[in-house]
C-alpha cells in the first residue's frame, strides 16, 4: 500500500527547472471569406496562454468545450501550428524548428488521444502499433529487431497487457485495453512529456480507474510530465499537481491543485467547481447555474471575456481585460475583483 | 383498492400502496446473433410511480439502455426478442399491444430523451416543425396551433427568444440548447413517463448543471415519473429518489438513494463507488480497480455474474445465482449471498467524508 499523497512528492507545485515553458501562445483561425466578399472572421481559439511544466509534474488544462484546452495541448507538440508565442522544451525554442528537427524533438514529447477507437490503425497488429514510433527513429536508437521484441514485451507488461496479445488487431481489444495500447505507444520512446488529451473520458468508471492508476504509476516510475487536458474535474483533482482553468481561449486561474479545489478565486472557477454533481445525497447542491452558453470565440466580449456571464461583474470588467497576475505563492488569477 | 398484480410490487417497498405507473416485471431480452444468443436483460424488475425519479445505474453493456428502449418498444426484432416478462403501463402489458396501439403511447404517454441530441434531431427540419409534428400526430391541432404550442414548449425549457428559435435548424443551436429541444420534444404531449437515457453525458459540466436543474424543475411542475439512466453517481445522488444498480443484464441492488449511498451492499455497487475519483480529499493515491472485465453476455453465466471480479466471492457464488433479498431497510434489495458480512463493513471512504468545500459563497466573500 502506497502512502497517500505519495505521487505529490515527485514534484513540488512550483517548478524548479521547467521542462516545458509556454509563453504568450496564440492560435487564431481565419474562417474562409464568404462568397459575396464578406471578409473572413478570426477565431481566437487560444489567446495569450503562458504556463510552465516541470519534470514529473502533471498540469491539467480544464474548461468547457471550445475553451481552447485541446488546441493548447496540440500546439505544444506543433500538431497544430501556433500563430505566435514561444514554446521551449528544456530551453530549446520549438517554434523556429524545421519540420525535420521538430520530428526528432517529438521523441521526447508524445500524445495520448481521447478516442481509443479512432486513434489506433485497425489494419495493424497491436505489436506493430506500439513498435511504430521506435521503428521511425531506429537510426537514432540503433536498436536491433531482437531488442525491439524485448522492449515491446516490456512495454506491454508495463501497461498491464499480456505480451502474447501483440499479434492481435486493435478491434480484438476492449476500450480500456486500447487506451493501454495508446499509452504503450506513447511510452515506447521514453518521452519526458506526454500530452494526455482526455485520455479517460471515453471509458467506463471502473476501467477509467485502471487507466488513471496506470498513468500515475508510470509518472512515479519514469518521471514523465503530463499536460493533462480534461473536462472531468474529479479526475483532474485526482491526478494533477497544478491546474489551469481556461475560458474562451484564456487561462483565468492557475494554481496548485489543493488551492484551486479548496479556495478558488476566479468566479468562473467557483461556478465550474460547484456545477459538479456530488455523489452524496446528503449534500444539497448550492450552485449558481450559469445562464446561457459560452460566447463565440470569433467574437469574444470586450474586457474580461467572462463578464457577460459573471454574477459579480462590475463596470470595469466590461472595459478592461484583467491580466493573469499572481496573488499569493503561485496562485495566478485573471480577475479585477480578486 | 386494486389488487397488486405481482410480487415485484411488494418488493419495491416505498410507495407500494399505490398502483405503479410503470412496472417492469421479470423482463428478459435476448438478441440472436451469429456468435450465439446475447442475454442483454435477464429477469429485470423495477417499478416507477408518478412524480418519482428512478435512477438506473451501470456500465456499458449492463442492459440499462436496452431495458429502456424495450419500454418504448424500440428494440429491432429480429435480432432482438422478448424472452419473458412484462412491461405494464397503468396495468396494460405493452408487449401485447399492436404497433398501431403502441404508437398512441410512444412519444405521447411515454417519452424518451436520448444521449446525443445532434443525431436524434432531424437536421433538415426546423425545430419548431419537429415539435409540431409530434403534437399533431397525437392531438387534433392545426399546424398553426401546433407551432404555437411548440413555441410554448421552447419557453418551458427556458430557451431564450423562443419565437425566433422555433424557426431555426438544429445546427444553429449549441449542444445544451439542442438537449433542451430534445426535452421540449419529449414533453410536448405531456407524458406520464419520461425516460432520460444519459441526458447529460455529452454535455459540459456547466451545461449539465443547467439541464439537471431544468429536469428537476419540470418534474415538479408536471409531476411525471422519470427514469434516469446514467453511469454518473453524482447525477444519481442529485436527482433520483430511488436507484437500481444493474450488472451484466441483472438488477443487483435497489434502494432509496440515501440508503444506497449510506449503506451500499452489493460488492459491485461498492466497487463502483470506490473506483470513482472524488471532488474531496478522501481518496488519494491509487483508485480502487475492479479487476478483469464484464463476462461476455453470450456466455451462459453460472452463478453470480460478478463473482470472477469480486473480492468477497466464495465457492457458492460460482455455483448459484444469488436471488434478490430484502436487506434490512424497507425497499433495499440486494442480490448477494454475503450482504450481511458486507453490511458490517464501512461504506467507501469517498462517500463518508464530507466534501472539502462544496459551498461557495457567491456573494464574493470567501470563508
Amino acid at each position: 500500500m502506497k502512502p497517500a499523497n505519495m505521487h505529490l512528492q515527485a514534484a513540488p507545485h512550483l517548478p524548479r527547472t521547467p521542462l516545458l515553458e509556454v509563453r504568450n501562445l496564440r492560435k487564431h483561425y481565419v474562417t474562409p471569406a464568404g462568397m459575396f466578399g464578406k471578409s473572413g472572421r478570426v477565431v481566437q481559439a487560444v489567446e495569450d496562454v503562458s504556463f510552465s511544466l516541470a519534470t514529473g509534474e502533471t498540469l491539467s488544462l480544464v474548461g468547457e468545450s471550445g475553451c481552447g484546452k485541446t488546441t493548447t495541448g496540440k500546439s505544444v507538440l506543433r500538431l497544430i501550428e501556433p500563430t505566435s508565442g514561444s514554446i521551449s522544451m528544456e530551453g530549446e525554442e520549438l517554434l523556429g524548428l524545421s519540420a525535420k528537427e521538430m520530428r526528432l524533438r517529438r521523441q521526447d514529447m508524445q500524445i495520448i488521444f481521447q478516442d481509443p477507437y479512432a486513434s489506433l490503425n485497425p489494419r495493424m497488429r497491436a505489436g506493430d502499433i506500439v513498435a511504430e514510433p521506435m521503428r521511425n527513429f531506429r537510426a537514432q536508437n540503433q536498436s536491433s529487431t531482437k531488442s525491439e521484441v524485448d522492449k515491446l514485451a516490456w512495454l506491454f507488461s508495463k501497461v498491464g497487457l499480456r505480451p502474447e496479445t501483440m499479434k492481435k488487431y486493435a478491434y480484438e481489444f476492449s476500450g480500456g485495453q486500447r487506451q493501454r495500447l495508446g499509452i504503450a505507444r506513447a511510452l515506447s520512446l521514453n518521452p519526458k512529456l506526454i500530452v494526455c488529451d482526455e485520455p479517460v473520458s471515453a471509458l467506463d468508471v471502473s476501467v477509467q480507474a485502471q487507466v488513471i492508476n496506470l498513468l500515475m504509476d508510470l509518472q512515479q516510475e519514469f518521471g514523465i510530465a503530463y499536460l493533462f487536458v480534461a473536462h472531468d474535474l474529479a479526475v483532474v483533482r485526482h491526478i494533477s499537481h497544478r491546474v489551469a482553468v481556461m475560458y474562451l481561449g484564456k487561462i483565468v486561474e492557475l494554481t496548485d491543485r489543493d488551492t484551486l479545489f479548496s479556495r478558488p478565486l476566479h468566479p468562473y472557477t467557483q461556478i465550474l467547481l460547484s456545477a459538479v454533481p456530488q455523489p452524496n445525497p446528503k449534500v444539497k447542491a448550492t450552485r449558481q447555474v450559469l445562464r446561457g452558453d459560452p460566447p463565440s470565440p470569433a467574437n469574444p466580449p470586450s474586457g474580461c471575456r467572462f463578464h457577460t456571464r459573471c454574477p459579480q461583474a462590475q463596470a470595469i470588467c466590461k472595459e478592461k481585460d484583467p491580466e493573469l497576475s499572481t496573488r499569493s505563492d503561485g496562485h495566478w488569477v485573471a480577475c479585477h475583483l480578486q | 383498492m386494486i389488487s397488486r398484480v405481482n410480487s415485484s410490487t411488494d418488493m419495491s417497498g416505498q410507495l407500494s400502496h399505490q398502483v405503479p405507473l410503470l412496472e417492469i416485471d421479470q423482463l428478459s431480452i435476448h438478441f440472436d446473433t451469429i456468435s450465439g444468443t446475447v442475454r442483454s436483460v435477464n429477469g429485470v424488475c423495477y417499478t416507477l410511480h408518478a412524480g418519482e425519479t428512478l435512477g438506473v445505474v451501470g456500465e456499458s453493456g449492463c442492459g440499462k439502455s436496452v431495458t429502456a428502449l424495450s419500454i418504448m418498444r424500440l428494440i429491432p426484432m429480429p435480432p432482438g426478442r422478448f424472452a419473458g416478462g412484462a412491461i405494464r403501463y397503468n396495468g396494460v402489458d405493452l408487449l401485447t399491444l399492436s404497433e398501431k396501439e403502441m404508437r398512441k403511447i410512444r412519444g405521447n404517454r411515454i417519452s424518451m430523451i436520448f444521449q446525443d441530441p445532434m443525431s436524434s434531431l432531424n437536421p433538415v427540419m426546423t425545430i419548431g416543425v419537429q415539435i409540431a409534428e409530434t403534437i399533431m400526430l397525437h392531438q387534433k391541432l392545426s399546424k398553426k396551433e401546433a407551432l404555437l404550442r411548440a413555441t410554448d414548449m421552447l419557453r418551458l425549457v427556458q430557451i431564450a427568444e423562443p419565437e425566433r428559435r422555433v424557426n431555426e435548424y438544429p445546427y444553429q443551436l449549441s449542444g445544451g440548447m439542442r438537449q433542451r429541444v430534445m426535452i421540449a420534444l419529449a414533453l410536448a404531449c405531456n407524458p406520464e413517463v419520461l425516460i432520460a437515457d444519459e441526458p447529460t453525458t455529452a454535455l459540459d459540466v456547466t451545461i449539465q448543471a443547467q439541464i439537471i436543474e431544468l429536469l428537476k424543475d419540470l418534474q415538479e411542475k408536471l409531476g411525471m415519473g422519470v427514469i434516469m439512466i446514467t453511469h454518473d453517481l453524482g447525477v444519481v445522488a442529485e436527482t433520483c429518489d430511488r436507484v437500481v444498480v444493474m450488472y451484466a443484464g441483472r438488477k443487483v441492488e435497489e434502494a432509496s438513494t440515501e440508503d444506497l449511498f449510506a449503506r451500499p451492499l452489493h460488492p459491485y455497487t461498492r466497487a463502483l463507488m470506490a473506483s470513482m475519483p472524488a471532488m474531496n480529499a478522501a481518496v488519494e493515491g491509487r483508485l480502487l480497480e475492479i479487476p478483469g472485465m464484464v463476462a461476455a453476455s453470450h456466455e451462459l453465466i453460472r452463478g453470480c455474474a460478478f463473482a470472477g471480479r469480486c473480492s468477497y466471492a466464495v465457492e457458492r457464488c460460482k455455483q448459484e445465482t444469488p436471488p434478490l433479498t430484502e436487506a434490512g431497510n424497507v425497499g433495499h434489495l440486494v442480490a448477494c449471498f454475503r450482504w450481511q458480512d458486507i453490511a458490517q463493513q464501512a461504506a467507501p471512504a469517498a462517500l463518508v467524508a464530507p466534501p472539502v468545500s462544496p459551498q461557495y459563497d457567491f456573494t464574493g466573500a470567501r470563508s
